[in-house]
């Protein structure tokens, strides 16, 4: 029985807009084991990124459960996740999102800074993380001197450096040029076959999705297709 | 944890540079105009109590009351009804350290070196006492010298210099009004009374000798008045009500009758002086703090701005894992760093300023710590104060909310 890394119930979330409730997720049911590399799909507006905020504890759901490591987030407080997101989880952002003002090396350990690890403990980690993602050598660069998949590297190496057990990716080839995109993905097969690391990628390309091993479709807010990707997409192609 | 996040506040500070700096001129301008007013304060303030000071303290003046004769008045002094004697009784009361009778008139005084009116003082030794005065050279008179009215004298230093020069006027013979003193002492300087008169230059001779000899026929056996002075602050109403019952007594006045003479309380006048200058201090300090609190509110305006500005950079620490505390120490910090930074800054200011005031203005001016320690704290308050508002508003965001902020 393999370790239930993430168990979703019921999990809803409602907007309110001006024209009243809006739901965009309508109760999601799944469960995510160690180990799995996982693509999410779906058509713009699906809740793909909603669902991904709240698995990333970067939102909090309406209603359900929501249970990472064994422990329920619904009733944690904002430390509390902040903790979560610092210890447990990774995230890369389609935008990579690092700071524009300082060097590779302090956005990859950043991290560490919120963990009070002194100075040589977060560089020796920065450096050995930027050497594995294939960025050695940049290290004091700035951002805005390096191009985007070299910037995607470097958010995936800030995500890696705390050790989490679980890898969020939204969108993380979208910036990127087919080659580089490809580029991306080898390197997060990497991670997840080499390293054991827990993958769950969002993307709207077939391309990107068909690295996972499994893939959840969502549409209109509720699951369409939970299974192996390579079964869906040979269904497709036929 | 502290350490990266004080590098952090000052590279963001660092990369708008001209924000920063135009930001602290306001903190640099308020605690630099808070030092300097405080130290011209503190100035006036020194220079009132070393006036004071060298007026004697809990002193009063007894003076002579005024005499009528059928509807008319006479002022103040206008019978001569104190003598020397009533001073002796008035040493004698508890708390009263010394009682000076006072004998004064103006003469001509001439040396071989040159010739000098001024104010002769016909009085004993406790003069010296109450009014904390003493010696630069030579010795005081006796009582002796007072009882036997001997033709000595001490003098201040303005004489000094307008009638021996450079030379040592100890036992050397002056002429007053054309008759021979020696001089046994020279005061020690005192400067300008409160109302601006030269302290120093006067000439002190046994009252008995003035009495007698140098103002024979004016005032008798009597004096002008008694400059007495309490031992305490606290004494001093005690002193007062013996005093008015042992002259009544003295000078024979019958119930319902009014003094014939009047007691003034110099210490009164002195509080009266402190306070006016401590009331300046006072309010240049709540003039200088306006622009402290102006500079504040530049500072609150700043981090506003910087926390709309960096809303993303916000959201993207959030989601690796930056707590509320984290971020609200970060813009905390960098609040803190502004005002203390201005403030340092200031305080250079300040001081130079009041150097400057000195120098150019005339002014006397005192740089306290108390008033640095002041502006500190000051700076920091303003720092916490005006910095928390921004600095909650920004950890206060939802990671996802600030991460989306465009």
């Amino acid at each position: 029985m393999p370790e239930a890394l993430i168990r979703v119930q019921g999990l809803k979330k409602s907007y309110v807009s001006p024209a009243g409730s809006v739901e965009i997720l309508h109760g999601l049911d799944f469960q995510i084991n160690a180990g799995e590399f996982v693509a999410v799909m779906g058509p713009s507006g699906s809740g793909k990124s909603t669902m991904m905020n709240i698995l990333g504890c970067l939102d909090t759901a309406s209603s359900g459960t929501f249970e990472i490591a064994g422990k329920d987030t619904s009733k944690m407080s904002s430390d509390q996740l902040a903790g979560l997101r610092n210890d447990v989880i990774g995230f890369v952002f389609q935008g990579f999102n690092l700071l524009q003002r300082t060097t590779i090396e302090d956005n990859v350990a950043l991290p560490l800074v919120y963990r009070s690890a002194d100075k040589a403990t977060r560089r020796a980690a920065a450096r050995e993380i930027l050497a594995k993602v294939g960025l050695d050598g940049y290290a004091l660069s700035r951002p805005n001197q390096i191009s985007g998949g070299q910037q995607q590297r470097v958010a995936i190496a800030r995500a890696l450096v705390g050790k989490p057990k679980i890898l969020f990716a939204d969108e993380p080839t979208g910036n990127l040029d087919t080659t580089t995109s490809h580029e991306i993905m080898d390197l997060f097969t990497g991670l997840n076959r080499q390293d054991g690391i827990t993958l769950m990628i969002v993307t709207h390309e077939a391309d990107i999705a068909q690295y996972a091993d499994r893939l959840i479709r969502l549409v209109d807010g509720r699951i369409d297709y939970d299974g192996p990707a390579r079964a869906y997409f040979q269904e497709r192609a036929a | 944890m502290i350490g990266p996040m004080l590098a952090e506040a000052f590279s963001a500070l660092g990369a708008n540079r001209l924000r920063s700096v135009l930001t602290m001129l306001g903190m640099v301008i308020g605690v630099g105009a808070v030092i300097t007013m405080l130290s011209v304060g503190e100035g006036t303030k020194a220079q009132v109590q070393a006036t004071i000071e060298s007026m004697g303290s809990n002193l009063f003046i007894v003076q002579a009351g005024s005499a009528q004769s059928g509807a008319v008045r006479t002022g103040a002094g206008g019978v001569q009804t104190l003598t020397a004697s009533d001073a002796e009784a008035i040493a004698d009361l508890p708390n009263v350290t010394a009682a000076a009778p006072v004998a004064p008139g103006n003469a001509q005084v001439v040396t071989s070196y040159g010739n000098w009116s001024t104010q002769i003082m016909g009085t004993t030794e406790d003069m010296l006492v109450a009014r904390n005065w003493s010696l630069s050279s030579g010795y005081s008179f006796s009582d002796s010298d007072v009882r036997s009215a001997s033709r000595v004298a001490l003098i201040g230093r303005t004489i000094v210099t307008n009638l021996f020069g450079d030379e040592d006027p100890v036992g050397q013979t002056i002429r007053i009004r054309n008759l021979p003193f020696i001089v046994q002492g020279v005061l020690a300087g005192k400067g300008q009374s409160l109302d601006g008169r030269d302290q120093d230059d006067t000439i002190l001779v046994p009252v008995t000798t003035a009495q007698r000899q140098l103002f024979a026929g004016r005032f008798g056996d009597t004096v002008r008045f008694i400059m007495v002075q309490a031992s305490s602050t606290d004494a001093m109403s005690q002193v007062q009500a013996d005093m008015t019952a042992l002259l009544r007594d003295r000078h024979r006045i019958g119930e319902g009758q009014d003094d014939d003479f009047q007691i003034r309380n110099l210490a009164a006048m002195a509080d009266s002086a402190a306070q006016t200058a401590q009331v300046m201090t006072l309010m240049l300090a709540a003039i200088a703090s306006i622009s402290l609190i102006v500079g504040g509110i530049g500072i609150m305006n700043i981090m506003l701005v910087s926390v709309t500005e960096r809303t993303r950079e916000i959201g993207i620490r959030m989601a690796i894992g930056a707590r509320q505390r984290d971020v609200l120490l970060q813009f905390l910090l960098e609040a803190l760093m502004l005002s203390l930074l201005g403030c340092l800054i200031g305080v250079a200011l300040g001081v130079g300023g009041a150097w400057l005031i000195k120098l150019l203005g005339g002014l006397d001016t005192v740089v306290t710590p108390e008033s640095v320690i002041l502006a500190f704290a000051v700076a920091t308050g303003v720092g916490v104060f005006f910095g928390y508002y921004p600095a909650r508003k920004a950890a206060r965001l939802k990671p996802i909310d600030a991460l989306r902020y465009q």
